[in-house]
């Protein structure tokens, strides 16, 4: 088959994935907020996938948002992650594989530098040895989380119990996909598909029975801009950027968002239930909102988890319409159970975005 | 007679600002996809042609002005700009230097890195995470809804659920990071300049405080603090 045009566009951005063997290093967002998709993750690539994936307890924060804060200097954010490349050195891995998209921009943006500027690599590990001791290798291959799901896509696919398809329709479900800043605007080649087509989650999409939308605000951030967000007095431009994403993409109809950087999903998820609260607007059909997850989840999702070991019950906007809407087999009422008891007894009313 | 200091000879010890500017030819991509410039009087092509001027009564200007802190370093500007100069890594290294300066205490905005500093710096330095969000609610977070009530609500037994291996030694999602890591992490926040960040931005800011007649106690419970976290003086934005 011959293949013309823009989808032709992002096989120029391939990117080597390790096959096995990866040093994990954990996202701080997606930890706090999105822990089921990191275990999820650790589940698919473990017992599904049977790959060696391997964490060391003592790595800690990269300082991305501090640095991108601007609190933190860059030689300092530079030596905190040099130290993770000496536990990863000193554990005997050379694939990183970390699960936040601020780290991976982050690490691709160090080794770039370093890769121009030797003498600063230099300078960098003789702070880190005055500091801690310790040595380090600097990664053979750096892929992102979602590059690893997206590299083995297809293996998923024939292990999948569900697709991404209306079974009242028989359609492929409209999926948006966004893909976070730092995946590939700094450096278009480390990412599949580049800045411009973009196609680790895309890919996804496709391998498991979903249409991409491609909308007129696609590459817009979501509005997170660290200081930004963080301090109270400037969210408005926070949510203003969702909000404008939202409005471009609403005539498409979608049926779900999909997103790469752990910070996204929690802000697409949570401006449509503040904008909901001051304009009483929605942005999915029938006056729903729109569901927002993971790529994690959705992997688990079409693998046939169990949603509420997923953690969508974390979420603001009901993810519960898409589950409906593939025909997912699960159980409304235990949503909130927690050891037994339902903690929430009402939250299925007032949780929805309407 | 004070210090005459060369601030573009300064910007250039940054390795972000070598990285991110070789000369601009003034086209503006960059702000025509700026989500910044969209929603504030933000304008990066002309952030990065007062840099280039190397007009030192500018870049003072600019050092203290509320402009340099608008950028939400999406780094949109690195993907378009024809010569592949990164105005955002050229506003990080203007931000530094304000800080280093104590000149971001000039701006609203500016002010704003205490709040940053106090909140992400210190849950880096006590916990080794950038967010460590049990016990933040809604009240910093209205936006966080009804759901975050209830996650908090039930923090331990959630997370537990859902895998987390909470407050617990080893590895796993929110475990407590050894006592040794957290060291070292302080010890290369000595070594590289980090701690000395911290310490300027907390003495601009006492100073600031004072001037400003507002008490700055410890932590996040005082009246500097929560002016600068929630005072916007609504002439940021652009009017459509």
């Amino acid at each position: 088959m011959k293949t013309e045009g823009k989808k032709a566009i992002w096989k120029d951005y391939q990117k080597e994935i390790a096959e096995d063997k990866y040093y994990y290093v954990r996202s701080c967002v997606r930890q706090n907020f999105f822990p089921g998709s990191e275990t999820t993750f650790l589940k698919i690539m473990r017992d599904v996938l049977k790959k060696d994936v391997f964490e060391n307890p003592c790595h800690t924060t990269c300082t991305g948002i501090g640095y991108h804060g601007d609190i933190v200097p860059v030689e300092t954010t530079m030596t905190v992650v040099a130290r993770q490349f000496a536990l990863m050195t000193e554990s005997g891995y050379e694939n990183l594989m970390p699960s936040c998209i601020t780290s991976f921009g982050l690490y691709t943006e160090i080794l770039d530098t370093w890769h121009h500027f030797p003498d600063v690599e230099e300078k960098i590990r003789k702070q880190l040895r005055k500091a801690t001791c310790r040595e380090f290798k600097v990664p053979k291959n750096l892929a992102h989380s979602s590059d690893v799901i997206y590299k083995f896509r297809k293996e998923i696919s024939t292990k999948a119990k569900y697709r991404l398809i209306n079974k009242n329709t028989g359609e492929p479900l409209k999926v948006v996909d966004h893909i976070g800043c730092h995946y590939a605007k700094m450096f278009p080649s480390k990412g599949v598909g580049g800045a411009e087509y973009p196609y680790v989650l895309a890919g996804m999409v496709e391998e498991w029975g979903g249409q991409v939308i491609d909308y007129p605000e696609r590459r817009h951030c979501c509005g997170f801009g660290f200081r930004q967000y963080l301090i109270q007095a400037n969210r408005g431009f926070s949510i203003a950027c969702s909000k404008e994403k939202f409005e471009s993409m609403k005539p498409y109809k979608p049926d779900m968002i999909i997103t790469n950087c752990p910070g996204c999903p929690m802000f697409l998820d949570r401006w449509q239930y503040v904008i909901n609260d001051m304009e009483g607007k929605t942005y999915g059909a029938d006056g729903e909102g729109i569901p927002v997850f993971t790529y994690e989840e959705v992997a688990g999702l079409v693998l046939g988890f169990d949603p509420w070991d997923l953690g969508l019950q974390m979420h603001q906007t009901d993810c519960e319409p898409l589950l409906r809407k593939i025909g997912i087999e699960y159980d409304p009422e235990a949503k909130y159970v927690l050891n037994g008891v339902n903690t929430n007894i009402n939250a299925s009313t007032y949780l929805e975005v309407r | 007679m004070p210090e005459i200091r060369n601030y573009h000879e300064m910007l250039m010890k940054d390795i972000r600002f070598e990285e991110g500017l070789k000369a601009c030819m003034n086209c503006g991509v960059c702000t025509a996809i700026c989500p910044a410039a969209e929603f504030y009087n933000y304008d990066p092509r002309q952030v990065v042609d007062t840099v280039q001027s190397g007009d030192n009564d500018e870049i003072e200007k600019l050092l203290k002005s509320e402009t340099i802190w608008y950028c939400g370093e999406c780094m949109s500007c690195k993907t378009r700009c024809p010569r592949g100069n990164a105005p955002g890594l050229v506003i990080m290294a203007l931000r530094g230097l304000s800080q280093d300066l104590g000149f971001f205490v000039e701006s609203e905005k500016g002010r704003q890195q205490l709040a940053m500093k106090r909140i992400v710096g210190q849950w880096i330095l006590d916990r080794g995470y950038c967010l460590y969000l049990e016990g933040v609610g809604t009240s910093m977070h209205p936006e966080q809804g009804p759901v975050w009530d209830w996650i908090q609500a039930n923090w331990k037994d959630l997370f537990k659920r859902l895998g987390a291996n909470y407050q617990g030694e080893g590895p796993g999602i929110l475990r407590k990071i050894p006592e040794e890591a957290l060291d070292e992490i302080r010890k290369i926040f000595d070594v590289t300049g980090g701690t000395a960040r911290f310490e300027k931005i907390e003495e601009a800011s006492r100073e600031k405080a004072m001037e400003m007649n507002l008490t700055l106690g410890e932590g996040i419970d005082n009246e500097y603090f929560r002016h600068i976290y929630k005072t916007n003086n609504n002439s940021h934005t652009r009017q459509k």
